[in-house]
């Protein structure tokens, strides 16, 4: 079922168009004719329960799963993503939700880990310098970068793995869930960050289970239910039970359930003298 | 230091944390270290211990242990062992292990006897051709691993057999075949000697030359803005360098002097160290090591970096087989068998490369291979036979590794990963 205000598809300006995706795993659909579009200095929100997609998707686009159907476009071309550097080379950077951090390597290695200067003379001299002007930009609260990753706390690893999908600026940025290890500041150090990435023009395509992060950055909100397309809304203009409804597939579910309880509860200690 | 001062240099980039602690001096540095060593970062420090401890013991056991002539022999020994050993670091900093190398070995010492006398090719072809032999495995060592998914402990354990057989097939039933003793290879790893001046002038350039780089690196980190060691930590270091590398030729050469073969040994360190620490290649190979995941989703080809390493790793044992059979001045059929791959995976594991992956490095087999080579050395020398080696070495790589386990638990609980 698909509820709310669904944007059009097909912009003009679209970064990344998304076609009929299929993924299966063995005899489970993981994804099934999933279409998505994202624009330049736009951000969309891919909002799910567990298990309905998300995760794949930002593989898909990533490069480390091949779809099994559907096409993909970028800037309007028809394009193949076969290995996470094809995608990489295209501009499409990926901050996974497992990080993808090499630990025992010290952060600016991991910072341009694929990607180094002069490969037979490292520039470790210019890399540093890069990272350090990198790290800056984005706060990070890092104290030394000859330390091995293993050595960093989970928020200090999330800002590396940011830092490191942006080293190469590219067109679009996928977060996956980039706020779910995260304290307080960090999380609002992050959605800034995303804020600042949308409004130099890029892409960002931001999974996230947390309603109110998607509410105070993304422009749209697209929800996955079991691998499947479940309505597209312009987040400005949704609630978060509309958004909710849609990722359980019922507008009566289990978080309005509680809801209703919660404010009947309420409503009888008023009513008690 | 007044606030003004502050103002007015603005701190290196790397610096400007406010919870971090700069050395500004040779003493500064000096308890940096000491504090780098309790937090259970030792680095090389258990090893090069170890080297002391045995060398003290058995000098006291037989006073000529540490004398120049035996040193010359020890430098001579080491060289086939450690230049394994070397192949061997590569495929443990991805994790894996090569169980074959001293089958490989033993065959690439049997094709350079058999081209060279039973042919009567040229040196340097069958050299080639061994190599080329050994590098072949490596590549189908690569293809089992990567495409077919064999482990590569089980890949190359079929590989210990199967190329144990094929060296006795290329022997064709000999039991030895004889290097002539005035070819190259012979000279090379008996006779040949660099001439005093020239050890010294090496010696002399190898310390200048650290210097150099440590001089041209400052100079490029401060111009970017970096931090930089101070010139002061950089001449002591380089002093330091020199006057060890210099007590070392002088004493050797007191009697033979320093081998060509023990050379060309370094050089291979040297240039196997350049390799993994300065080159986009060799950061792929930590990579690998420490999450081979991480390092394909960042776009390194991650087969690519196994095949290449078990191909190193083979051409490398097949460069210490012909070694051994140019010091023996003869291939034989038990050459390569025994201890050999177990010594150079001992020796690997001893320097301090780690069995899972992604912590090591080339001097790990230049100081493994010392520690096993001393304690072969020092129990000839007491005329004690092969039983007791395999105890002490035994010991000594179980000391090894639980120091490291240990001194890993403290790293951790350090925030030294």
């Amino acid at each position: 079922m698909s509820t709310g205000t669904a944007v059009p598809l097909g912009n003009t300006d679209t970064a990344l168009s998304l076609r009929g995706i299929c993924k299966h795993f063995g005899a489970v659909a993981a994804l099934t004719d999933i279409d998505l579009d994202v624009a330049a200095g736009e951000v969309v929100a891919i909002v799910g329960d567990n298990g309905a997609g998300k995760s794949t998707l930002v593989k898909v686009l990533s490069g480390v799963h091949a779809a099994d159907a559907g096409k993909i476009f970028f800037h309007g071309d028809e394009v193949s993503l076969g290995s996470p550097a094809e995608a990489h080379a295209m501009g499409i950077a990926t901050v996974f939700q497992d990080l993808a951090l090499c630990e025992n390597l010290d952060v600016k290695a991991n910072l341009f880990l694929g990607q180094e200067l002069r490969p037979w003379m490292l520039d470790e001299v210019a890399m540093e310098k890069r990272s350090w002007e990198l790290l800056r930009e984005l706060s990070a609260k890092i104290p030394t970068l000859d330390v091995p990753v293993a050595a960093l706390s989970g928020g200090q690893r999330q800002t590396v793995a940011i830092a490191r999908s942006l080293l190469s600026s590219p067109k679009v940025v996928l977060l996956d869930e980039p706020t779910a290890a995260l304290g307080v500041a960090q999380t609002a150090e992050v959605l800034n960050l995303v804020e600042r990435l949308k409004d130099n023009g890029l892409g960002v395509v931001m999974i996230s289970h947390n309603m109110e992060d998607v509410r105070a950055v993304a422009d749209r909100v697209a929800v996955l239910r079991l691998g499947r397309n479940n309505g597209v809304f312009d987040a400005r203009d949704v609630s978060s039970a509309e958004i909710v409804a849609a990722i359980t597939g019922a507008a009566d579910n289990v978080v309005s359930r509680r809801a209703a309880r919660h404010t009947l509860a309420q409503r009888e200690e008023k009513e008690q003298p | 230091m007044s606030t003004t001062e502050d103002n007015r240099v603005a701190p290196p980039a790397d610096l400007r944390d406010e919870r971090l602690a700069t050395p500004r001096d040779i003493a500064d540095h000096v308890r940096a270290g000491v504090r780098r060593v309790r937090d259970g970062d030792l680095g090389a420090l258990p090893v090069i211990a170890g080297i002391v401890v045995i060398w003290t013991i058995f000098q006291v056991l037989n006073p000529t242990f540490l004398s120049s002539t035996n040193l010359v022999n020890l430098s001579f020994d080491m060289v086939p062992i450690g230049v394994i050993a070397l192949g061997i670091v590569c495929v443990l900093l991805v994790g894996q292990i090569d169980l074959s190398v001293g089958s490989v070995s033993g065959l690439s010492g049997a094709i350079t006897a058999v081209v060279m006398v039973r042919f009567e090719q040229p040196t340097w072809l069958a050299v080639l051709a061994a190599l080329a032999a050994s590098c072949l495995i490596g590549w189908l060592y690569g293809q089992g691993f990567n495409r077919i998914g064999v482990p590569s402990f089980v890949v190359t354990l079929a590989g210990l057999l199967a190329f144990l057989g094929v060296q006795l097939l290329v022997l064709q039933g000999e039991n030895a075949i004889n290097l002539p003793f005035d070819s190259t290879l012979v000279k090379f790893a008996q006779l040949w000697f660099v001439p005093d001046w020239l050890a010294y002038t090496l010696a002399v350039a190898a310390g200048m030359g650290f210097s150099a780089a440590g001089w041209v690196r400052a100079r490029t980190r401060r111009r970017a803005g970096l931090s930089a060691q101070s010139p002061q930590w950089l001449v002591a270091k380089s002093v330091l360098l020199l006057a060890a590398l210099l007590f070392m030729v002088s004493y050797l050469c007191r009697t033979r002097g320093v081998a060509w073969m023990f050379v060309l040994f370094v050089a291979l360190v040297l240039a196997l160290n350049y390799v993994l620490t300065r080159t986009k290649y060799g950061r792929s190979v930590y990579a690998v090591g420490g999450n081979a995941e991480a390092a394909r989703r960042a776009g390194i080809n991650v087969r690519r970096v196994y095949t290449s390493v078990f191909v190193i790793c083979s051409g490398l044992a097949a460069l210490g087989g012909v070694l051994a059979a140019s010091r023996l001045a003869a291939a034989n059929q038990s050459a390569g068998g025994g201890d050999v791959n177990l010594n150079a995976i001992a020796a690997a594991v001893i320097g301090g490369t780690s069995l899972f992956g992604g912590r090591g490095s080339a001097f790990a087999a230049l100081l493994g291979t010392l520690v096993i080579q001393s304690i072969s050395s020092g129990l000839t020398l007491l005329n004690l036979d092969s039983s007791y080696r395999f105890v002490i070495t035994g010991l000594v790589l179980f000391i090894a590794v639980g120091l490291d386990a240990v001194a890993r638990r403290s790293r951790q609980a350090h925030g030294r990963g």
